[in-house]
């Protein structure tokens, strides 16, 4: 289980200190998948930071299984089995997807086994043997950035918008694969996400507004009130209508 | 007879274990230190000047010559070679120069090396440049390169100077006939007080010539380097400039492009780009549990591959 305390993030932009989380309080379970969402720039990717280590909080603790990993670092973190798939993840040129992967799951390569990359719709020897490099689209980039999560046996996993550049036939693959992976190695799934059908997968909705979380819900009720909403409303783009104004509806 | 430090340099420089096979002539501080010769490629001395001239046959397919030199104490040395490739040979050529300098001598190697590749032949050519040794003794290279490729000819450069090097200047000039093309990869890290000068022309002479060069470099601690990278088009020809360097510490880099065209249907690109490593690929890395350090050594490893 991950436990979030009272977790508050300040950054510095332009000499001028933000206050970006406040008091934010999330208790995470095994086996569950949980998808955060709420407006942009709302603190969604700031709390996955947070989890990663990337943001160090102000105040406030983290502990993983009972353990406090507040003072832990990114790699450290790491290690004990926290992973964080990248809204827009880096390409790096010389490197290729086999030797990302490699490094992700700390194990060689089997050019036969294809499930990883099957996982997110892309065929394993076409792929393997790339360059993660210009040539990448950023679909493309997403789904590796995927596969290195799947890799690792994690009990944490965060995924930032990873439905962003997926193709509508992948997208079926990836539910499902969300669906199986928190079963297979009991891991804590934070899925950063507007999409419906991945609202669907949810155990819990954890709406984030404004640095703070605005709402912990099920997906029944969060569901209602969009359908509400859409129903009501024929210009989503500035419905200002209901509890849920924020809930983006840009689908 | 070779020692343990030999082979170390050979092995840098050539990927040999031992005396290779087929074709090669081995040059150890100053002296011959052993050569091959084959029905289709032989290597006779210069006469007026030290330096071997390198005779490939027409026609010859799948052969390889290697010419490592090695320097193993303080001395200076200059060489001059020169390659004739037949028409329509296809080979490997793998040359390269190793210094273990563990004195205070100055330990120079200056090539000057020029290649004649005939109608429709095809060279892979292969230049790695490695130093060693503790001593304060500098360890510099100086090649220059002169490369002259006839009709349909086909030229693949790959040059690459990762380690231990204090000074380099290197200077390449390859002129493309017609339909001639050319592909030259370079790497380069450079670290401490080292510097390094890289300056290539390509001429493309004849309709259809088409060149493409790819340099990449990384830069560490107070090392500095130079690329003066030039394409001349005079006639309807091709030509690209990738030049991208990763700069650290208090290294320096300087860039300077330069494409020129002498005819209207010549297509003439660069691009240069200088910078540090990106934060997001060592984040991206370190969330896969690698330390700040090892994220590093994984981007630079790549990029320099």
């Amino acid at each position: 289980m991950l436990e979030l305390k009272n977790i508050s993030v300040k950054v510095t932009e332009d000499n001028k200190e933000l206050q970006i989380l406040k008091d934010i309080n999330l208790q995470l379970e095994k086996k569950k998948i949980y998808v955060m969402t709420g407006p942009n720039g709302g603190g969604k990717s700031s709390i996955a930071k947070t989890i990663m280590g990337i943001y160090r909080p102000a105040t406030g603790q983290i502990l993983l299984d009972g353990v406090d990993i507040t003072e832990k670092n990114i790699s450290e973190r790491a290690q004990m089995g926290i992973g964080y798939a990248f809204q827009q993840p880096p390409r790096f040129k010389g490197i290729r997807v086999r030797e990302l992967l490699e490094i992700a799951s700390g194990q060689e390569m089997d050019d036969d086994d294809c499930d990883v990359l099957y996982d997110v719709g892309l065929c394993t020897k076409d792929y393997l043997d790339r360059e993660i490099n210009a040539g990448f689209s950023g679909g493309e980039l997403k789904r590796i950035e995927i596969a290195t999560l799947l890799s690792r046996k994690l009990k944490v996993a965060v995924f930032d918008e990873p439905e962003a550049g997926i193709d509508l036939w992948s997208f079926q693959q990836l539910t499902e694969t969300f669906q199986n992976i928190h079963q297979k190695y009991d891991t804590t799934l934070v899925i950063i996400s507007h999409q419906e059908r991945i609202l669907r997968l949810a155990h819990e909705i954890i709406v984030i507004d404004q640095g703070r979380v605005r709402e912990i819900t099920s997906k029944e009720k969060f569901l209602a009130e969009l359908e509400k909403i859409d129903t009501d409303c024929r210009c989503r783009d500035d419905c200002i209508k209901g509890d849920l104004a924020n809930a983006e509806c840009d689908r | 007879m070779l020692n343990a430090i030999d082979k170390k340099l050979l092995q840098e420089i050539a990927g040999l274990h031992s005396i290779p096979q087929g074709a090669y002539n081995l040059r150890k501080d100053g002296q011959a230190a052993g050569r091959n010769t084959t029905a289709n490629i032989d290597i006779v001395n210069k006469t007026d000047k030290p330096g071997i001239d390198v005779m490939i046959k027409p026609g010859t397919k799948q052969e390889s010559v290697h010419i490592p030199v090695i320097l193993s104490q303080g001395m200076e040395d200059l060489v001059y070679n020169t390659f004739e490739i037949g028409e329509n040979a296809d080979v490997l050529i793998v040359a390269g120069c190793g210094i273990h300098n563990a004195g205070s001598e100055k330990a120079q190697h200056d090539g000057v090396h020029e290649f004649f590749v005939r109608k429709g032949a095809k060279v892979r050519y292969v230049e790695k440049h490695y130093g060693q040794g503790g001593g304060t003794g500098g360890r510099i290279l100086n090649p220059k390169t002169i490369i002259e490729v006839e009709e349909d000819g086909v030229v693949e450069l790959e040059m690459v100077q990762i380690k231990g090097v204090d000074a380099t200047e290197r200077d390449t000039l390859v002129r493309l006939h017609k339909n001639a093309h050319l592909i030259v990869t370079e790497r380069l890290l450079t670290d401490q007080e080292q510097t390094a000068e890289s300056k290539i022309t390509v001429e493309l002479l004849g309709e259809n010539a088409a060149a493409k060069i790819v340099s990449r470099s990384v830069a560490k601690d107070d090392s500095r380097q130079v690329f003066h990278l030039n394409l001349l088009g005079y006639a309807k020809c091709r030509g690209h400039i990738q030049c991208d360097s990763i700069i650290m510490d208090n290294a320096k880099v300087s860039s300077i492009p330069e494409i020129s065209a002498y005819h209207s249907d010549a297509e003439l690109i660069h691009e240069a780009a200088i910078g540090r490593i990106a934060s997001e690929q060592l984040l991206k890395l370190m969330t896969l549990g690698l330390t700040e350090e090892e994220a590093e050594e994984t981007i630079l490893q790549g990029f320099l591959k």
